[in-house]
């Protein structure tokens, strides 16, 4: 499936927006991502496996809870970065 | 870190200072003739701390993260020309359950012993300590003071931490032994392990704590920064949320030194620097600790305090330094000597001015204005003969 990624992680992936992974979660395709372009998973997900606080994916109109979330089949993943700082 | 850390370096000294929104090196040009700006690195990036390795003269790790991502550390073999990420970052181990604590920042680095070549310590925000044995690819949680029941409670919550965050910092080894070190925690006081970091003990006796609150239990403690003597490695300064500290091993009993410093000024601030040689003389950056702790300079006047007599005395320092309206103040990392003879002083400002002295304080030049919040200030000096 296509999966966007956000500005501030496209230095692992060669300045791409949009990139191939696969997963039947999210946190299959963070896998496939992380053998890809490794350290990428580790700057969105923490230690215990939450989404960090200012990340957020979006997954057929829906934002995923959790890594655990199912991606259902959809052919289009959407990570973000939410809107914050100063 | 001091350059008399390392293994004696002879090449030209290096400025490596840490904001919020980057880092930057700074080059001696020449005997002075000043010094060459060069950065920014990791634009946007929050860069906690960017150290030299003094055993090597060559190696820079830089602690980093930005306002979404999580933490990392990146390695540079070459000046800071190319960096590489962590292979593996400092994490804590999985926890099941909501309590799992996650590292937010890495705040500290300091590099090993000198017969521990590869081997660097990590502190973070909150409170973990970590250890690398290959230069800095690779990280894991070192020590049981992590997991550790007791200092768990002593740590508290991100709640009782510091503003940006509890941390661990001052990490600091005996350059006599690799396995006598020393560590601090704000919130959580001082900590001694005499078994190469398997086990830590408080080191608290003498510290003041907040009024009401009990001394004995290292959770109300906080101190913000310790330096060990390189001249004297049994001589340690510390500047504490209550006071400016010496502690004179193998006693275990703090001695508060800052109650000789000016009232009105007070003994409240937060880096500590030494002297690379004279274990007597010292440096601080006082700042308003009243009513609401504005953190600035107090009265608007930014001024350093040195002691040349153990704490006895305090002189103020303010050579160049604005004499008024001036209502920044220095981070604990953002200051720190060299070895230079006599020793050159150097911090940087919560308003991104880098300043520095060549006369141990007695005269001050700003070499750098405009840039983002600094962090942290460290000097080095690289290898000779490195380009």
């Amino acid at each position: 499936m296509r999966v966007l990624i956000p500005s501030a992680l496209r230095s692992y992936t060669g300045a791409q927006a949009w990139v191939e992974a696969d997963g039947a979660t999210l946190a299959d395709l963070l896998v496939d991502l992380d053998q890809q372009y490794p350290g990428i998973r580790f700057r969105m997900i923490d230690e215990q496996q939450r989404i960090r606080r200012h990340i957020r994916v979006f997954c057929a109109g829906q934002q995923l809870p959790s890594i655990d979330a199912p991606l259902d089949g959809s052919d289009e993943v959407l990570i973000v970065q939410a809107l914050s700082g100063g | 870190m001091t350059m008399d850390d390392g293994a004696g370096n002879a090449g030209p000294r290096v400025l490596l200072v840490a904001t919020r929104k980057g880092a930057w090196i700074f080059h001696e040009v020449g005997a002075g003739q000043g010094w060459r700006a060069d950065g920014p690195h990791f634009l946007g990036h929050v860069i906690s701390h960017l150290v030299l390795d003094p055993r090597d003269g060559r190696t820079l790790l830089a602690a980093a993260r930005t306002g979404h991502l999580g933490p990392t550390v990146f390695r540079s073999t070459d000046g800071g020309r190319h960096w590489q990420e962590a292979e593996r970052p400092p994490a804590f181990r999985p926890e099941p359950g909501a309590a799992g604590r996650a590292v937010d920042h890495v705040f500290w680095l300091t590099a090993a012993h000198g017969v521990e070549p590869d081997v660097w310590y990590a502190g973070t925000s909150p409170q973990g300590l970590f250890r690398s044995e290959d230069g800095g690819r690779r990280w894991a949680p070192f020590s049981s003071l992590n997991d550790d029941a007791d200092f768990r409670r002593w740590m508290g919550t991100a709640q009782d931490g510091t503003p940006d965050g509890p941390k661990l910092h001052s990490i600091i080894i005996d350059p006599r032994d690799p396995r006598h070190l020393y560590c601090a925690m704000s919130g959580g006081g001082v900590h001694e392990s005499r078994d190469g970091g398997a086990s830590f003990s408080p080191l608290l006796d003498g510290l003041d704590v907040v009024e009401g609150f009990d001394r004995a239990d290292p959770t109300f403690h906080d101190p913000h920064c310790i330096r060990l003597c390189p001249g004297n490695p049994d001589r340690l300064y510390q500047q504490n949320h209550c006071g400016i500290y010496r502690l004179d091993r193998p006693s275990g009993r703090w001695r508060r030194i800052g109650e000789s410093m000016p009232a009105e000024v007070g003994d409240i601030g937060f880096p500590m620097v030494v002297h690379p040689r004279d274990d007597r003389c010292a440096w601080v950056f006082p700042m308003d600790a009243s009513s609401v702790w504005p953190r600035t300079s107090p009265g608007g006047r930014p001024a350093v305090y040195r002691t040349r007599d153990g704490g006895d005395s305090w002189q103020r320092l303010d050579g160049g330094l604005p004499g008024a309206q001036a209502w920044w103040t220095v981070k604990r990392q953002a200051m720190c000597a060299d070895d230079q003879d006599p020793v050159g002083l150097y911090f940087g400002t919560t308003s991104g001015e880098l300043w520095a002295s060549d006369d141990e304080g007695g005269s001050w030049s700003c070499i750098a204005r405009h840039l983002p919040e600094i962090y942290a200030v460290e000097s080095g000096r690289r290898e000779a003969g490195g380009d």
